[in-house]
């Protein structure tokens, strides 16, 4: 019998978990507010449903309901991916070890 | 157009260099590498979604222009922002993901064909499962995330707003949403899914307005978790394995930040969701009980003249220090002393401020350099050698009440060990109790002095003292 596709990708699903639980942990506490930022920012990677919604209206008409639901989509995951990488790369940049003090 | 399978190695890639950019994150020195690989496996996600398309008709052309507006706004918005409304920002991000994973999953539920889900009125099965608990749980981020966000900014009250019957309520709305997607599933009605998705945006509210402000870090890391799993929800609609990676990725870090700003608290993830800490405290008896103690209070002159003969200075900065925008100030005044060959750390409470980490962007922003900043584990051994301890704008996180007093609410909570340095400088407006409600029994003790004023004022009269 043949596994359902679906249950590979609960596989690579509970497995990102396990990978995640590891990986979060090893971050240093000084560093968890670029943590949230980042993670909002890869969270946006949802804008790759948000283009397949807005390309799939037909050619005669570009503004169907859901294409329209895919445009606002890209625009709020769009200020997401740039906001939450320019920011944490903004705060990042200010940790400084002591020895960089002295310009 | 490439292959199905083509991109969906692609897809891997990509959710590798998240894990890659999260993993950067484990110190300072490899985060900046780290925040790159998040970068490029974004571009890889969204370049390879329009070669898979291949769709390169007018409606490309909006897509490419909705992006750069978004873009723009959220470059715009990165580079505005002030570290201290970092939580904010976060919070109204959070919202945004959310109700983005709403919008794709109500566009797939419009125009199945082009998701490949089948047809409408008659959707796979498991897909209708999966994009019905992707906009359930993408409404539940926003409209939670919004609250939170309205919270923060101060435009809401930061106290806990309760009613009769409100867990009751949510319990039943909770309910219902899995009763909506069960008749969602029965008869793919576009009705049912509405409600769903209104009923959630209504959970959302309810579920975040009981908590108080000083929670916040906790609600925070709630929804970036929640974010994560709307996302997830969403991957598995469009069978997506950047998607599900990242949602994993992004829920299980929400969700050990919960447990680690929780533990910080000694309070359970329960009681901080069911809400209402600090509002129902009766602090009138221990109001009385103020009045009687006594209290020594200084001021700046002192306190420049009890550090300039420090040899060692721990400073504990607290939200308030955000608030009163007194970090720079701080530097300055930690400056002069490292002249006069004083040691000088900090010590940070993970709840200090309204976000995990919040207190060392802040320092990292006034120029403190990371190694002079230490986690209460790391730190707390030290006070017992060190002269002066100067709190500036934290109160709850430095009561010893929290280890000698099993009566009190915050008993057990971890606290800063800050009345074993020979002397404290206690920078606060008044004597009036922090967040929990409770009295701090450090301002009575005879090695503590009180300085009365906002924490920016102090702070530059002490700095000018220091001269």
């Amino acid at each position: 019998m043949e596994i359902d596709p679906f249950i590979f990708r609960l596989s690579i699903f509970i497995l990102s978990i396990f990978i995640g639980y590891y990986v979060v942990w090893s971050v240093t506490p000084s560093l968890h507010t670029p943590l949230m930022s980042v993670t909002n920012a890869i969270s946006s990677v949802i804008i790759v449903g948000a283009i397949i919604a807005a390309l799939a209206g037909s050619s005669g008409d570009i503004f169907d309901v859901s294409s329209i639901f895919g445009y606002i989509a890209i625009v709020l995951a769009a200020i997401n991916i740039f906001g939450g990488f320019l920011v944490t790369q903004r705060m990042l940049q200010m940790y400084k070890k002591k020895k960089d003090k002295k310009k | 157009m490439i292959s199905a399978n083509l991109s969906a190695v692609f897809y891997l890639v990509s959710g590798i260099l998240f894990i890659l950019a999260l993993r950067g994150l484990s110190s300072p020195d490899t985060s900046r590498k780290g925040n790159y690989f998040g970068i490029a496996g974004m571009i890889i996600a969204i370049v390879v979604t329009f070669l898979s398309i291949g769709n390169f008709s007018t409606s490309l052309s909006y897509v490419i222009i909705f992006l750069l507006i978004g873009g723009a706004l959220g470059a715009f918005i990165a580079f505005k922002i002030p570290m201290t409304a970092m939580p904010e920002l976060v919070a109204g991000f959070h919202s945004l993901v959310g109700l983005a994973a709403v919008f794709v999953a109500i566009a797939a539920f419009l125009n199945p064909e082009a998701f490949n889900l089948g047809i409408v009125g008659d959707i796979k099965l498991a897909s209708l499962i999966e994009m019905s608990i992707g906009a359930a749980v993408g409404a539940i981020t926003f409209s939670g995330s919004i609250i939170a966000f309205l919270k923060l900014r101060g435009i809401m009250s930061g106290s806990p707003i309760t009613f009769g019957g409100q867990h009751f309520l949510n319990l039943l709305l909770g309910i219902g949403i899995f009763v909506l997607i069960f008749y969602l599933c029965k008869t793919q009605s576009t009705n049912i899914f509405w409600i769903l998705v209104l009923i959630s945006f209504l959970v959302g509210i309810l579920l975040i307005i009981p908590i108080g402000g000083a929670d916040m870090p906790v609600v925070i890391s709630m929804l970036n978790s929640y974010s994560g799993w709307a996302a997830a929800g969403i991957g598995f609609t469009l069978e997506n394995t950047a998607l599900i990676i990242t949602g994993a990725l992004v829920g299980s870090s929400g969700a050990i930040l919960s447990y680690i700003m929780c533990k910080a608290m000694n309070r359970s993830f329960v009681s901080v969701i069911l809400g209402g800490f600090g509002a129902d405290n009766s602090t009138d008896s221990k109001k009385d009980k103020q009045d009687q103690k006594p209290v020594k209070s200084g001021n700046a002159e002192d306190a420049a003249f009890l550090m300039k003969n420090a040899s060692s200075v721990i400073i504990v900065p607290g939200y308030g220090m955000a608030v009163a925008q007194a970090q720079h100030a701080l530097r300055e005044m930690v400056d002069k002393l490292k002249k006069n060959d004083i040691k000088v750390t900090y010590a940070i409470h993970p709840v200090a401020g309204r976000m995990p980490g919040h207190m060392n962007v802040l320092l990292a922003e006034a120029n403190v350099p990371y190694d002079e900043v230490f986690e209460l584990e790391d730190i707390n051994n030290d006070f017992a050698n060190s002269d002066v301890a100067f709190v500036i704008g934290a109160n709850d996180v430095t009561n010893p009440v929290a280890k000698t007093d099993p009566k009190s609410p915050i008993f057990g909570m971890p606290v800063l060990d800050v009345e074993k340095c020979k002397s404290v400088l206690f920078v606060k407006r008044s004597l009036s109790p922090g967040y929990a409600g409770i009295d701090n029994e450090l301002f009575y003790k005879d090695n503590t002095l009180m300085l009365f004023a906002d924490a920016k004022k102090m702070t530059e009269d002490i700095v000018k003292n220091l001269d």
